[in-house]
């Protein structure tokens, strides 16, 4: 059977007409929709695009400013910055960090502890931020960096400022130093709410001056906003929001006269601290031994850093700040102050020392310095002499009760108020002391806090601040290292204010006068412990001497400094403020470990106080004290 | 001279359609400069493509329809080998295999197949009246789908998907009755899992990244991302000619080619796109208009199905570019900066212009 079916023409027409209309009713409802999208896109939505648009090309760059320079009180500068090539990356912009770099390896030097703290820092910032690889690139390397950038996309060399400590170690206790914001300090910093403020800063105070005043020194972000390309290529600035520079601080401290204590106390472990007693002006604040800072900046090396760390002379210790010493016979003075002001001694009774004292009904010893004694004592001889059997008696008589809170009230086992953080606050002993660790007061322990001695403990800085009570007529001051803060682009400055609590009024001159003559007669007295630094002094001196005891010597031992390792010898400590009729200066120095008050200590104050007091005999600041780690090497 | 008018005035041409092209190519010129970032090379590489295209166009214009009628199962057998030589031996291109090399031009064989497919199936459906038999429909999809999966293979999803429209389109248009095109729908429903499991790593990711752009805006989203940006910053009245930031800072990709109608869109607006999309509404109903008149049932499916699947590539470049689609890489037709592509789309438009120049008897 043939069954060709016929074309039916008028079929096939009517068919395909039906089909055409219905491809052109889906034409047109294809471009409803793609309309509609149009719409959607650029009227409905258009401002959220017109915003990503914009935030595609335009990326604020934050500019860190300028950090503050810290100077001494006449200008001698003692950190400052000075540019230096940082090899940086944006790790959003690498698409292979591993061969990235390896390639940027090849080219310039890093070491392990660089890929570490990049890595460190990778993990804890976002992934758009510059992160530094290296600092300090040289010339050289630098170049080659620059040549290959067209093959090393997201790395990036920028001329940063770096912190630098020209004086190297030179006051390293009081300036501190900036290093590598860590990932603490990052929290911190969000916490409170300061993150916007540190964009494009990598560094951060972390002791000293350069922490404490770290808001002053940092300065303002500034912004610009850059038109980059897709490529992260910036090609021109859009808008520059100008950063701020930090404010140079100016420090009451003199540099001359801090290398000079430092190096008088070159070689051994001590700490000095000098104060204008009638502002709290610290003058000279001397730890030793010390260390350059600038190795830390950019994180110091795991191996030179266990060197500082196992250095028995432990020169990361802020000696001035947080050593905290037995007083020795330095408390001498303010036990006699305290004598005279309980009302139960009277400044002409006397003592008999017959070079020991015994507690009644005990038969244990408490040996005076001089084995022979010092005959009939009253508080004056006790000062000038340094009489031991004197102050036991004492000590006995006022009671620790009063004892504590005679010397709280001196500044003892407080907090100085100093503008340091982590300052040491030392030990005044209690009964409540005691018993908060479960002990009992035992009252040969009130006779040997009597000539600072037992569990007592003071900072040098403490001990400076206390003698000033004595030299400003019964203020306790709160010492202060900033002199001004300036900006410096108006160069306004701005002045700490000085503060102080007024522990004693007019009435009390007569007992503080007894004490300052006793002091005086200590250095220029015929029986004087310090006398040695008197006898040529143009000035008058009030002083007193102390030697603390480090190891306890058994009843029946002889101390003999030659038998006993070094580091058991006695602590050589000295206070002193002068001129006596017009206190401009007052001191204070322990030398550990260095034996006698009167030799040790005694000389370093004299010295400082002639460069004060006599400004010609001021020492310039040699090169030889001008310890440079050149950057760039 | 006077030889030459006469010539001139002997070549068939559609007028209409003539004009909207040529139209085009002046929107194409401007959008390129700009998308190049005023390099005029570009624009000048496209004038020669477009002059070589437009050659072609009209020899293909002067061919009567019945001759294509004659040579389809030719033309559709000769693209048919050249696929499977493509598979054997074809030069790697962007990590497909497309193309054939002959003596330094780049053949691609699936570009044939745009016509070849349409024109086959075209030819065998109106060999017998219409609506076709279940029979002829089977073996029309055999034509269909042997050189479709042999392009998917290579493997260009875009293109083989949108040549086994073209082919469809022509089953439909020949009257495949409703009950079979319900059944069909369903199957392909069902299948879709399968597909889904044949894909290639990077076809199923476009996939994904087209669902969900932001899912991974650096990577397989980036492009949907910044095109919406693109287009989207455009606004109502658009950001003025060669302003486009998102081409000229480098955040658009394939700005000249798949992605230029977001530097279109970003510089001259809503405005501008009602404006281009109906200068493509002019061409599509110009070219329903021809399928419309045609005199026979091959001129008329071949004319419906060329300008439906013109539009088809209209739909889905737009669709892409606004994310509405995704990722394929589908050409602008007649503005996109491409080389074969638009040969072969101007050779459809001289075939649709061919069947409205040659018909006898109206008009004489």
């Amino acid at each position: 059977m043939l069954n060709i079916p016929l074309k039916d023409h008028f079929r096939e027409t009517r068919i395909f007409g039906s089909r055409l209309t219905i491809m052109a009713g889906f034409v047109v409802v294809v471009m409803l929709v793609l309309l509609g999208r149009m719409l959607y896109l650029q009227v409905v939505h258009h401002k959220h695009y017109e915003t990503r648009a914009r935030a595609n090309q335009i990326s604020p760059v934050p500019v860190p400013p300028v950090r503050g320079l810290i100077l001494d009180r006449n200008g001698i500068v003692l950190a400052q910055n000075y540019p230096a090539y940082t090899l940086e990356v944006i790790p959003e912009q690498v698409k292979d960090m591993k061969a990235t770099l390896a390639q940027v390896g090849g080219l310039v030097n890093l070491s392990d502890s660089d890929l570490k703290q990049f890595d460190k820092l990778r993990r804890s910032r976002p992934r758009f931020e510059s992160l530094p690889l290296r600092t300090n690139l040289t010339e050289e390397e630098a170049a080659r960096i620059a040549i290959n950038r067209p093959h090393l996309q997201g790395v990036e060399l920028h001329a940063r400022l770096q912190r630098y400590y020209p004086l190297g170690g030179l006051g390293i206790h009081l300036t501190g130093y900036v290093g590598r914001i860590n990932e603490d300090e990052v929290s911190a910093i969000e916490r409170s709410g300061k993150r916007a403020a540190y964009r494009g800063t990598l560094h951060i105070g972390k002791l000293g001056i350069e922490q404490s005043y770290e808001s002053l020194l940092l300065g303002h972000v500034g912004v610009e906003r850059r038109e980059t390309n897709a490529r992260g290529r910036s090609l021109h600035v859009v808008e520059r929001e100008a950063p701020k520079a930090g404010d140079n601080l100016y420090l009451n401290i003199d540099a001359r006269m801090q290398a000079a204590g430092e190096q008088m106390l070159q070689g051994k472990r001590g700490a000095v601290v000098a104060m204008d007693p009638n502002s709290g002006a610290i003058l000279t604040f001397v730890s030793m031994p010390t260390y350059d800072p600038n190795p830390f900046v950019n994180g110091i090396d795991q191996e030179s850093y266990d060197a500082l760390l196992k250095n028995p002379d432990k020169p990361l210790v802020n000696r001035a700040l947080n050593g905290q010493y037995p007083p020795g016979s330095t408390i001498k003075p303010f036990m006699g102050l305290a004598a005279l002001e309980s009302g139960k001694i009277d400044a002409n009774d006397t003592v008999t020392c017959r070079g020991i004292f015994r507690l009644p009904g005990e038969s244990r010893p408490y040996r005076d310095w001089k084995k022979t004694g010092h005959g009939k004592v009253n508080l004056h001889d006790s000062i000038v002499e340094s009489c031991d059997v004197y102050y036991y008696q004492a000590a006995v008589t006022l009671g620790i009760d009063f004892i504590h809170s005679f010397l709280t009230k001196l500044g003892f086992g407080q907090a100085t108020g100093i503008d340091l953080k982590g300052e040491s606050v030392g030990l005044v002993p209690s009964r409540e002391w005691r018993k908060a660790r479960g002990e009992n007061w035992y009252l040969g322990e009130t006779v040997v806090t009597g000539i600072g001695q037992g569990p007592i403990l003071v900072t040098p800085l403490q001990l400076a601040n206390s003698v000033s009570i004595l030299a400003n007529g019964g203020r306790l001051m709160q010492p202060r290292l900033m002199y001004a803060h300036e900006n410096p682009v108006s160069k306004e400055r701005y002045y700490s204010q000085f503060s102080y609590k007024q522990l004693f009024t007019e009435e009390h001159k007569p007992q503080l006068d007894a004490i300052v003559e006793a002091m005086t007669d200590v250095v220029h007295g015929a029986k004087g412990t310090a006398r040695r630094i008197g006898w040529n002094a143009p000035y008058r001196i009030a002083g007193k001497t102390g030697t603390a005891q480090v190891k306890s010597i058994a009843a029946g031992e002889v101390y003999d400094a030659e038998k006993m390792a070094e580091h058991e010898r006695d602590h050589a400590l000295f206070i002193a403020f002068a001129p006596v009729d017009n206190p401009r200066i007052a001191v204070a120095v322990i030398v550990e470990n260095g034996g006698h008050g009167s030799s040790a200590a005694a000389p370093i104050a004299r010295k400082l106080m002639d460069y004060y007091l006599l400004p010609e005999k001021m020492p310039a600041l040699s090169k030889a004290t001008v310890v440079t780690s050149q950057p760039n090497e | 001279m006077n030889n030459l008018k006469r010539f001139i005035d002997r070549v068939r041409y559609d007028k209409p359609l003539m004009v909207a092209l040529l139209i085009f190519a002046l929107i194409s010129f401007v959008v390129l400069y700009s998308a190049s970032g005023k390099n005029i090379s570009v624009v000048g590489s496209q004038a020669i493509r477009l002059t070589l295209a437009y050659i072609i166009m009209l020899f293909i214009a002067q061919v009567r329809p019945d001759t294509f009628v004659r040579y389809s199962p030719h033309f559709y057998a000769a693209g048919l080998a050249l696929l499977v030589v493509v598979l054997i031996v074809g030069v790697i291109g962007k990590g497909a295999q497309r193309w054939i090399s002959v003596g330094g031009f780049n053949l691609q064989p699936s570009e044939l197949m745009k016509l070849a497919v349409p024109m086959v199936v075209s030819w065998w459906l109106s060999r017998e009246g219409l609506p076709p038999t279940l029979r002829n429909i089977a073996i029309a999809a055999v034509l269909i789908f042997v050189p479709v999966l042999l392009i998917i293979k290579q493997p260009d999803l875009g293109t083989g998907a949108l040549i086994m429209a073209s082919g469809l389109i022509v089953i439909f248009l020949a009257g495949l009755s409703w009950r079979v095109i319900t059944v069909l729908t369903l199957a392909t429903a069902a299948a879709m899992p399968l597909v889904w499991s044949t894909m290639h790593d990077y076809q199923r990711q476009r996939v994904i990244s087209f669902l969900n752009p932001e899912s991974d805006p650096l990577g397989a989203g980036y492009h949907s991302i910044q095109s919406m940006i693109a287009v989207g910053s455009g606004g109502f009245f658009g950001k003025g000619w060669l302003d486009s930031s998102q081409a000229h800072l480098g955040y658009l990709p394939e700005s000249k080619t798949d992605f230029i109608f977001a530097v279109f869109a970003e510089e001259f607006g809503l405005m501008g796109t009602l404006l281009l999309f109906a200068m493509y509404l002019f061409v599509i109903g110009r070219g329903m208009y021809i399928a419309y008149n045609a005199q026979d049932a091959y001129s008329r499916l071949l004319a419906g199905s060329l300008t439906l699947t013109f539009f088809l590539y209209f739909f889905v470049n737009i669709g892409m570019v606004t994310g509405i689609l995704p990722v394929v890489g589908v050409p602008l037709p007649l503005i996109s900066h491409g080389g074969s592509s638009l040969v072969t789309l101007m050779a459809a438009f001289g075939i649709l212009m061919s069947i409205q120049t040659h018909r006898r008897i109206l008009q004489q």
